[in-house]
């Protein structure tokens, strides 16, 4: 299989090309469309899910076009379903491009998941196998999704709940060889990161050893529920509803010693608190990153 | 390269449907590390996939929900999700067939009026989104005006948000009076009701209207001509004001073309 020739790829989009700056920014809520706007707080970037954003017109593409105006965007896809067993719908992508074309994102990432099967969309991230079946296709996939778009798009480490008896390799090396066979980056989220490790009784700080760290293009932090399995062990369940646990705050700040100051994401999807709260977290995440300065991040705008 | 039939084990198939059906068995090839039963952890999937999906339901229909209750909204919803889960990646697109599950829903059917009430949610929903678009200008008005036989003949294309609500319920003062806090007006529930939704600007609007206009505005969206529209319109309503209620349209900026095609109509 050919790797992606994100060399040869159009440079006409000078925002992919620059990328998102190193600094904290917030998941955009409709409810804090117009603060921000009468605010204009000082954030890194703003991110959106794409698909969120696939309606003709009204009010969201209104208030989006006018804060794109003053902030980077980072589109974050969750409807790609880069796992499923068949390719990447075409017409999803087209989509896709529509909106990467008018807004102009610095970032483009998605899932290792899938959330279609057939014609049913079931709204959730789905694990897959880590074995060499699972990992050719998704190299296909992926690919694909960058051929298609024309930019080097981010993988974004999942969640997981149950693992597969055909695995044959663990997460972080699937990871590792899907970003080193097709020139894609990495989104680290580093809640699924300690939540995955967690509910499947590995060392966290093993499995980011394992990955590919110079490859991180952005990182995700979130808050978690927990829960615990039919044995009573703790099951830690990604909900986005909450603010970031102070392990995971721990695990960030090792992360960014070792790598520097990277774009990362304050996700809040559920329980969504005022814009204030919101920014207050992302205020911390700023000051532990003003405090790295931009380490290796050179090493990451090389492959663009 | 070799061809491979695509397959996890379990398929995604079977994964999919475990998901969807909370009687099914656990899907083979699944483990976790301490030997626990994964059925436990299935649980987590099956119910970020049914609850987020009920969710996204509930935010567009919370008259529809307030109006029957949380909980049975959300028992009602989960039988949808599970018979007719979204088959777009889309979710603003998602729940355009509840209004007529609903109808057939027999635990709902002491609120005859529910159907109505979803419907023009869904609506509110479509209009928000829809495209952009100019209205028609003066001078193309003017000039359709002028000449009162092609008029007749010609075809009404409305703005991407229009859609009217018909019901012989009184679900546009149903749905008003849940949008405001405080106590709800008391609404004779059995009185017949009709309502343009429509996007103006940024804003959603819900126009009560008399059934004339309800009729006519039904009827040239649904792409009959003018003179046609405006006869049904008469026959079911015989007040009905044509001037008042195109009046009413041009001013809330929804009518795009007078679209008139050349030659008699046919038929």
């Amino acid at each position: 299989m050919q790797p992606s020739r994100i060399a040869d790829l159009p440079r006409s989009r000078s925002a992919l090309r620059v990328g998102l700056p190193a600094k904290a920014g917030i998941g955009l809520k409709p409810q804090h469309f117009q603060e921000v706007l009468a605010t204009r707080p000082e954030l890194g970037f703003f991110e959106v899910h794409a698909e969120n954003y696939m309606v003709d017109g009204g009010p969201l593409h209104h208030w989006l076009g006018r804060i794109r105006e003053h902030y980077p965007l980072s589109l974050h896809g969750v409807g790609l379903s880069l796992g499923a067993e068949v390719p990447p719908d075409e017409a999803h992508l087209d989509r896709l491009a529509r909106l990467i074309d008018r807004y102009q994102p610095a970032s483009f990432s998605e899932h290792l998941a899938w959330s279609t099967h057939g014609d049913v969309f079931l709204n959730d991230l789905l694990p897959v196998a880590y074995d060499s079946e699972t990992f050719a296709r998704v190299c296909r996939h992926v690919d694909r999704v960058q051929e298609r778009l024309g930019l080097r798009m981010l993988l974004e480490n999942p969640s997981t709940y149950v693992e597969f008896e055909r695995s044959t390799m663990d997460e972080a090396t699937f990871l590792a060889e899907v970003v080193q066979r097709t020139g894609c980056g990495l989104l680290l989220d580093v809640t699924n990161a300690h939540v995955s490790c967690t509910n499947h009784g590995r060392d966290v700080r093993a499995y980011l050893d394992a990955l590919p760290l110079e490859a991180v293009g952005e990182i995700h932090l979130a808050g978690y529920a927990e829960d615990t399995d039919a044995a009573g062990d703790p099951l830690l369940i990604d909900h986005h509803g909450s603010a970031v646990a102070e392990i995971v705050w721990g695990l960030y700040e090792n992360v960014i010693d070792r790598i520097g100051a990277r774009p990362t994401l304050l996700e809040r999807d559920n329980d969504v608190p005022s814009f204030g709260t919101l920014k207050a977290e992302a205020l911390q995440a700023q000051a532990l990153l003003a405090a790295r300065g931009p380490g290796c991040l050179h090493r990451v705008r090389s492959h663009l | 390269m070799s061809i491979r039939l695509p397959s996890t084990v379990p398929s995604q198939a079977t994964f999919a449907a475990a998901l969807l059906d909370p009687l099914a068995p656990c899907p083979p090839g699944l483990r976790a590390w301490n030997g626990s039963d994964p059925l436990r952890r299935l649980a987590v999937y099956r119910n970020n996939v049914v609850s987020s999906l009920i969710d996204a339901l509930a935010d567009t229909y919370p008259v529809t929900q307030q109006l029957v209750g949380s909980e049975f909204f959300r028992a009602m919803a989960s039988v949808f999700v599970r018979h007719q889960p979204p088959e777009s990646r889309i979710l603003a697109h998602y729940g355009a067939a509840l209004p007529a599950f609903v109808a057939g829903f027999a635990p709902a059917a002491p609120l005859p009026f529910l159907p109505d009430v979803a419907r023009l949610e869904f609506a509110r929903l479509r209009a928000l989104h829809a495209g952009e678009a100019e209205p028609i200008s003066e001078a193309a008005l003017t000039r359709a005006l002028a000449d009162p036989p092609a008029l007749a003949r010609s075809h009404l294309v409305w703005h991407p948000s229009l859609a009217v609500i018909e019901s012989p319920h009184a679900v546009v003062s149903l749905w008003a009076a849940h949008q405001t806090e405080g106590e709800i007006t008391p609404v004779e529930i059995d009185c017949a009701e009709q309502a343009i939704v429509l996007r103006e600007g940024l804003d959603v609007l819900v126009l009560p209207v008399d059934p004339g206009t309800a009729c006519f505005t039904a009827r040239t969206l649904a792409g009959e001509a003018f003179s046609n529209a405006a006869e049904a319109a008469t026959a079911i309503d015989a007040s009905f004001d044509l001037g008042a209620a195109l009046s009413l349209l041009l001013q809330r900026r929804a009518l795009l073309e007078l679209r008139i095609h050349a030659g008699p109509a046919l038929g």
